[in-house]
C-alpha cells in the first residue's frame, strides 16, 4: 500500500518553538537594528527657533525662552567680534570703529545710560578677539596680534611676523597661555603669550578662515579652510595635518569643538552645518534648511546638547547636537533602551543594509550635484596623476598623500 | 657723528688683537648697524671740522669783549666724542698691539707671575670672536626655542589624551566633586578658638593628633589609608574573592551531596563519619577533655533525638512490608534486624571514664526515682517482656530526669533505649522482636534460671544494670500505698490500648514459648497497683499526650501494599502503530529516493564537457558525420573539477553549496577596519548584546555608552588637576610595582 501525503509548508501550521530560535533571532535582531537606525532619522531637523539680528547691534538672547533680552548699539559700523569674559559678568566687543569695548552682562537699570565699562581706542581695525580662560587678559588681531591687559589701554604685547592681516584668533583652553591665529597669507601662526616672539607658522595652499582648539586635547586644533576642507593639526607636528576632514562643497567659515572634545561642528558657505567626529575624515551629520543661507558662525553649547548657528539671512538657529536624541529627562528604562539600540547600531554598522540606512542623509539638490561634481573632479585629477606617473620615469612623480598636499611650508 | 665715523674707519684699519671682549662686541654691534654709512663719513668729517673752526671763531670774537669775558672753560666729555674702547690711531704710530699695553706689566711686581705668563701666551693667539647673528636669524632661533619649549610643555598631556582615547567610557564633566563630607576648613573659613575652653580643647586635640578640622579621618587613620595602595587593595580583594569562590564551591558541593538520593551513599558516608569521629573522640578525651565533654553532650543530644524519633524502629512503611516478608524471607528479616541494630548503636550510651562517679550517683538516684519500673512491666500481660515494662514508665522517668541532672538522664536513657523502641513498635516490629527475644530467652533459659526477666537484654554492656535496679526498685516500692481508683481507671484506658496492641501481637502469632515464660515473672501481680499509682502522679505533672499520639499513630499505620500491574496492552498498541505505519509506507523506498537525489546533485556539480566546435567549420558537417579527432581534442575539453563536496563522506546528508542571493544582500563582504581576520569579526558579531541571552548586569556593562554627559551641566575644558591626578595615580601604581 502506498500512501501519498499532501505536501504543505509546516510554517503555516506548526507553531514556533524554541528550536526555531535561530531564525526568529535573525528576524528579531534585524528588525531591532533597522528600527534603531531608522529611528534616528525621524527626529532629525532643527528647532524652529530662528532669531533675527542685525550687524551694528549686539543683542543678548535668552536661549531657553528664545527671546532677545537686550540690544546694544555697540559700535559705529559692523561689530567684528565678541567674546564673553570667563566669569560671565561682562563681555568685549570689537568693531569697525577701531575700538574695543567692555560691557556689563546685566542690562542697565531704569534711567541709566547704556555705556560700556571700558573703551580702548586702537590704531587699526580689529578683526578678531578672544579672552583668556583664567586671567584678565584678552587678545585681538588685526594687522598684528595684541595681548591686552584688562586694566591697561595699551597692549602688553604685540606680535608681528611679516603679515599684513589676521582674520581670527583663539586661545588654547587647556594650555591657556597658547594662542593660534589665521593670517591672510594662508598661514596659521601659533603664539605663546609669555614669549616675545611667535612660535611657528604653517603656510597652506589656501587660506584658513578660523581655528578652534580641542578643549580636551591640549595640542590639537582644527582649522576651517577656504578649500572646502577642515584640517586637524597636532601643534607639535605642523608638517602635515593630523587629519583632513572633507565633505563641504564650499569654503568652510567657522568651526567649534564640542565641550567633550569628541566632535566638532563646522559652518560653511555652502549653507550647511556639518558635524565631524574628531578623528573621522567625513562628517557624521549634515544640517541644512531651506531658508538658511551661508552659515557664518557656529557654536557648540557648553552642555554638549545644542549647536547654535548664525547665517547670512540674519537668523540664529538652535540645533540639537544629536538629532535622534530625546530631550529632557529620561526614565531609566528609556535610557537603557537607547543605549542598547545605540550599541546595536554600532555592532552591525558594517552590514550593508544597516549602513545604507545609517549613512543616508538628505541633501539639497544643488549641494548634492555640487558634491557629485567635486567627486568627479577629484577622481579625474587622481586618474590624471596616475597616468602621469605611469608614463614618467619611476620615482619622478612621487605619491603625495592627501594630508601632505595642502601644506606648503612650515616656517620656523 | 664725526667721531663715530672716525671710529669706524679706525676699526677697519685696527687689527684687533685686544682681548677685551666687551669693546670688541660693542664695535661689532656698531658695524652691524651701519655698514653703508662709510661713504657718508668723509663729507661729514669736513663739516665737523668747519663747525669746530666756527666755534673757535665765535670764542675769539666773544673774548674781544673785554669785561664781559666769561671764564668758562671748555668742557669736553670723552663719552660724547669718543669711546674709551676705540683708540684713535689717526695721529699715532699705527695699530696698538697687545704687547704695547702689557709692556708695563713686566716692571710692576704686583702682578703675579702666573698672570704674566698667561698674558704672554695670549699674545700669540690670533683668534677673534664671531660676529653676532642678524636680527632675523636671532629671532628665528628665539622662535624655535620658544616653540620647542611650548611643544615639550604641551607634550605632558600625551598620556592623559591617550588614556581618554582608549577609555571605554568617558563621563563629562571630568572633574566631579567627590562625594562625602568636606573638611570643615573649607566651610568655616577663618574661624579660631577664642575662649579659653576652646583653646584648651584644641590643645588637647592637637596633642593627641586628633583632627582639628577634618571630621572624618585622624592623621593616623589617613596614614593607614595611605599605607594600603591601590595595588595592594586589589590583591587583597582578589584573595577575598578567591576565598569566597572556594567557599561557594564547597557549599555547592555540600548541597549537591546532600541532595544525593542514594541511601547507600549516605549510609556509607555516615558510617565513615561516625568511625572517624569515634577515632578522634578517643584522642580528644585524652588531649582536650572539655571539648570531649562538649562532644559527648552533643552525642547525647543526638541519642536523645534518635530515641525520640521512629527512624530506625521498624515502624516505617518499608519495615512493615519487610515484616510481612520476614516470615518467609531471610533477607528481609536480616534487613530489619540491621535496622534495629542501627538503632541500638545510635542509642547506645557512651561509657566514658570522665563521669563514672556521677553515673554511680545517678544510679543511686535512679533507685529512688524509678521504683515503679518493674511494677509497670509486671502489669503487662506479657510479663516476660521487660521492654514492655519500660514502655509504661519511660516517659515520666525521662522527663523527670531532664529536670534533675544530665548524668542521671544518661543512665536512665541507657536503660530506656530499648523500651522506647518498643513503645513505638507496631505489630510487625513486635513480631520481629519477639523472634529475637524468644531466641535469647531460650539461650538464657539453658544457662540461668533466675534471671529470666533479664534475658531480653541484647546489649552486653547494659545487661547488668537494669535488672539489678529493677529488683531494687521493686523492693523499695513494695511499701508504697496504691493511689485512688479514678486515676487508675484513667490510666487503665491507656493501658487498654497498649494491651490491645499486645493482643494484636498475640493474635498475629500465638507463640507457645512466650506463654511458657509467663510463670517465670513472679513479681508481676503485686506491683501492678503501685506502679499505676506512680504513673498517675507523674501524669499529673506532665502530660503524655504526645506519647499517646505516637502510639496511636504507629497502630494506625496498616496499609497493605497494592501489587503493581504491568500493562501489556500499551506495548501491543505501540506495536500496532508501528506496523500500521510500515504497512502504509510499504511501497515508498525513501532511502533509494534520497540516494538518487544525492547522486543527481553530485552530477550537477561535476564539470561538464565544453564543446566549442562549430559544425561545418573547416570540414564537412551534417547528420551522421563525425568530428575529426584533432578537432575534438582541441575544441572539446573538461573544466576544472570542483572542490570536494562537504557531504562527500556523509551518506545520509545533502549539503547544498549554492549561495543564496537574498542572504548575500545582507552580508558583510569585506573585512571592516579594526578587525584583522574574519574569525575575529564573526566572533564579535556572534556575541549577543541584548537581554535575551545575557544577564541584566552584563547587558548594562555591554551597552554602556562611550560618552556620558549630564543634562544642563557645563563641561569645562580639561584642567591641570586632571594631569596631576593622573600623575599621582601612575606614580602610585609604579611605586607599588616596585614594592
Amino acid at each position: 500500500m502506498k500512501v501519498k501525503v499532501l505536501s504543505r509548508n509546516p510554517d503555516d501550521y506548526v507553531r514556533e518553538t524554541k528550536h526555531d530560535i535561530q531564525r526568529v533571532l535573525y528576524l528579531l535582531f534585524y528588525h531591532r537594528i533597522t528600527s534603531a537606525s531608522s529611528l534616528s532619522k525621524q527626529f532629525l531637523v532643527c528647532f524652529p527657533c530662528s532669531l533675527l539680528f542685525s550687524f551694528p547691534q549686539v543683542k543678548v538672547w535668552n536661549l531657553t525662552k528664545h527671546e532677545c533680552v537686550r540690544t546694544l548699539q555697540a559700535h559705529e559700523g559692523f561689530v567684528r567680534g565678541m567674546v564673553v569674559r570667563y566669569c560671565g559678568t561682562s563681555f568685549f566687543t570689537i568693531g569697525d570703529d577701531k575700538t574695543i569695548k567692555q560691557w556689563k552682562m546685566e542690562a542697565p537699570g531704569y534711567g541709566e545710560a547704556e555705556e560700556p565699562l571700558n573703551t580702548i581706542l586702537g590704531k587699526t581695525v580689529f578683526t578678531g578677539l578672544d579672552h583668556h580662560l583664567k586671567k584678565g587678559v584678552f587678545a585681538t588681531c588685526g594687522q598684528q596680534v595684541d595681548i591686552w591687559d584688562e586694566q591697561r589701554s595699551t597692549p602688553i604685547r604685540s606680535f608681528t611676523w611679516g603679515v599684513d592681516s589676521f582674520s581670527s584668533l583663539r586661545f588654547n583652553p587647556v594650555e591657556t597661555e597658547l594662542l593660534g591665529s589665521c593670517a591672510s597669507d594662508r598661514s596659521i601662526v601659533l603664539y605663546d603669550m609669555r614669549e616675545s616672539t611667535p612660535l611657528k607658522k604653517v603656510i597652506m595652499t589656501m587660506r584658513p578662515n578660523t581655528l578652534c582648539w580641542n578643549p580636551m586635547e591640549a595640542y590639537i586644533f582644527t582649522c576651517a579652510n577656504e578649500d572646502y576642507n577642515l584640517y586637524t593639526y597636532d601643534m607639535r607636528y605642523l608638517e602635515k595635518p593630523f587629519k583632513v576632514h572633507m565633505d563641504h562643497v564650499s569654503a568652510v567659515l567657522d568651526v567649534d569643538y564640542a565641550p567633550t572634545g569628541q566632535e566638532f561642528v563646522s559652518a560653511s558657505f555652502d549653507k550647511t552645518i556639518r558635524i565631524f567626529p574628531k578623528d573621522a575624515g567625513h562628517s557624521r551629520e549634515v544640517y541644512h534648511t531651506k531658508r538658511m543661507q551661508h552659515v557664518i558662525c557656529v557654536k557648540w553649547s557648553a552642555d554638549n546638547r545644542y549647536i547654535l548657528s548664525g547665517s547670512d539671512e540674519m537668523n540664529i538657529r538652535l540645533w540639537k547636537a544629536n538629532a535622534a536624541e530625546k530631550l529632557g529627562m529620561l526614565a531609566p528604562r528609556e535610557k537603557a533602551a537607547i543605549n542598547y539600540s545605540q550599541k546595536l547600531k554600532e555592532k552591525f554598522q558594517h552590514h550593508p543594509q544597516i549602513k545604507r540606512i545609517a549613512r543616508h542623509r538628505h541633501l539639497p539638490k544643488n549641494i548634492y550635484h555640487q558634491r557629485n561634481e567635486l567627486r568627479i573632479m577629484k577622481e579625474a585629477r587622481r586618474r590624471k596623476e596616475m597616468n602621469v606617473r605611469k608614463h614618467s620615469k619611476p620615482g619622478s612623480v612621487p605619491l603625495v598623500s592627501e594630508k601632505e598636499k595642502h601644506v606648503v611650508t612650515v616656517v620656523k | 657723528m664725526a667721531s663715530v665715523s672716525r671710529k669706524n674707519r679706525n676699526k677697519n684699519t685696527l687689527k684687533r688683537s685686544c682681548g677685551v671682549a666687551a669693546s670688541v662686541e660693542d664695535k661689532e654691534a656698531e658695524e652691524g648697524m651701519d655698514g653703508a654709512e662709510e661713504e657718508v663719513t668723509s663729507s661729514e668729517e669736513d663739516e665737523g671740522q668747519d663747525e669746530r673752526k666756527r666755534q673757535k671763531l665765535l670764542e675769539a670774537i666773544s673774548a674781544l669783549g673785554g669785561k664781559r669775558k666769561k671764564t668758562l672753560g671748555e668742557r669736553s666729555e670723552a663719552a660724547v666724542h669718543m669711546s674709551e674702547f676705540s683708540v684713535n690711531t689717526e695721529g699715532g704710530p699705527g695699530k696698538v698691539e697687545l704687547a704695547d699695553l702689557i709692556g708695563s706689566l713686566e716692571k710692576t711686581s704686583a702682578v703675579p707671575n702666573k698672570r704674566k705668563k698667561e698674558l704672554k701666551k695670549m699674545q700669540h693667539i690670533n683668534k677673534t670672536l664671531d660676529s653676532p647673528l642678524s636680527k632675523q636669524e636671532t629671532e628665528r632661533i628665539q622662535r624655535d626655542m620658544a616653540f620647542q619649549k611650548a611643544a615639550s610643555e604641551v607634550s605632558r598631556w600625551d598620556s592623559i589624551i591617550i588614556q581618554n582615547n582608549k577609555a571605554e567610557q568617558l563621563v563629562f564633566p571630568l572633574s566631579q566633586e567627590p562625594a562625602g563630607p568636606k573638611p570643615v576648613e573649607t566651610l568655616v573659613a577663618g574661624w579660631k578658638a577664642k575662649t579659653p575652653l576652646e583653646q584648651e580643647v584644641f590643645a588637647l586635640l592637637s596633642a593627641n593628633k586628633q583632627p582639628l578640622t577634618d571630621p572624618v579621618l585622624t592623621p593616623a587613620e589617613k596614614a593607614s589609608v595611605k599605607a594600603m595602595s591601590l595595588e595592594e587593595a586589589k590583591i587583597r580583594r582578589a584573595e577575598l574573592q578567591k576565598a569566597r569562590i572556594l567557599q561557594s564551591y564547597y557549599e555547592a558541593k555540600a548541597r549537591r551531596e546532600r541532595k544525593i538520593k542514594s541511601k547507600k551513599y549516605h549510609k556509607v558516608q555516615n558510617k565513615a563519619k561516625r568511625k572517624e569521629f569515634l577515632k578522634n573522640f578517643d584522642q580528644m578525651v585524652k588531649t582536650d577533655p572539655a571539648a570531649a565533654l562538649q562532644e559527648l553532650n552533643k552525642m547525647e543530644l543526638a541519642r536523645m533525638q534518635e530515641r525520640m524519633s521512629l527512624k530506625h524502629q521498624n515502624s516505617s512503611k518499608w519495615a512493615k512490608s519487610k515484616a510481612i516478608m520476614a516470615k518467609y524471607d531471610d533477607e528481609a528479616r536480616k534487613a530489619m534486624q540491621q535496622q534495629l541494630e542501627m538503632n541500638r548503636e545510635l542509642t547506645q550510651k557512651l561509657v566514658v571514664p570522665l563521669n563514672e562517679e556521677e553515673e554511680e550517683e545517678g544510679r543511686e538516684c535512679d533507685a529512688e526515682v524509678l521504683p515503679d519500673f518493674v511494677n509497670d512491666a509486671v502489669d503487662m500481660r506479657d510479663a516476660l517482656n521487660p521492654w514492655m515494662k519500660g514502655k509504661l514508665t519511660e516517659e515520666p522517668t525521662q522527663e523527670k530526669l531532664k529536670i534533675t541532672e544530665t548524668e542521671e538522664r544518661e543512665v536512665v536513657a541507657a536503660e530506656e533505649e530499648e523500651e522506647e523502641q518498643e513503645a513505638e513498635e507496631t505489630e510487625e516490629e513486635a513480631l520481629l522482636r519477639e523472634f529475637d527475644r524468644r531466641r535469647n530467652l531460650q539461650e538464657r533459659a539453658a544457662t540461668e534460671d533466675s534471671a529470666a526477666s533479664d534475658s531480653d537484654e541484647n546489649d552486653p554492656a547494659e545487661i547488668t544494670t537494669p535488672p539489678r535496679r529493677m529488683e531494687n526498685n521493686s523492693k523499695d516500692t513494695q511499701g508504697v500505698p496504691s493511689a485512688d481508683i479514678n486515676d487508675e481507671s484513667a490510666q487503665l484506658e491507656e493501658g487498654l490500648e497498649r494491651i490491645r496492641t499486645v493482643e494484636d501481637l498475640e493474635l498475629l502469632h500465638h507463640e507457645p514459648s512466650a506463654e511458657e515464660k509467663h510463670p517465670g515473672t513472679t513479681k508481676a501481680p503485686p506491683s501492678e497497683g503501685k506502679s499505676v499509682g506512680k504513673l498517675k502522679k507523674k501524669k499529673k505533672k506532665k502530660g503524655i499526650e504526645l506519647k499517646e499520639v505516637l502510639t496511636k499513630e504507629t497502630n494506625m499505620i496498616k496499609v497493605p501494599l497494592t501489587p503493581t500491574i504491568t500493562d501489556s496492552e500499551n506495548s501491543e498498541a505501540k506495536l500496532d502503530q508501528r506496523g500500521l505505519i510500515k504497512e502504509a509506507f510499504a511501497g515508498d523506498d525513501v532511502i533509494s529516493d534520497f540516494l538518487k537525489d544525492k547522486r543527481r546533485q553530485e552530477d550537477e556539480g561535476k564539470p561538464k564537457v565544453i564543446d566549442l566546435t562549430l559544425p561545418g567549420w573547416g570540414h564537412w558537417g551534417g547528420v551522421g558525420l563525425k568530428l575529426p579527432t584533432r578537432k575534438r581534442r582541441r575544441f572539446r575539453f573538461k573544466g576544472a573539477p570542483p572542490p570536494p563536496r562537504k557531504d562527500q563522506h556523509l551518506p545520509s546528508v545533502i549539503i547544498s553549496e549554492k549561495k543564496s542571493a537574498s542572504i548575500s544582500l545582507h552580508q558583510v563582504h569585506s573585512l571592516p577596519f579594526p578587525f584583522e581576520n574574519s574569525t575575529q569579526f564573526e566572533s564579535c558579531i556572534r556575541s549577543p548584546l541584548g537581554r535575551t541571552w545575557n544577564t541584566e548586569r552584563t547587558v548594562k556593562k555591554v551597552t554602556k555608552p562611550r560618552v556620558v554627559t549630564h543634562l544642563g551641566t557645563i563641561i569645562e575644558p580639561i584642567a591641570e588637576e586632571e594631569l596631576y591626578r593622573m600623575c599621582y595615580v601612575t606614580h602610585d601604581t609604579s611605586t607599588s610595582h616596585n614594592k
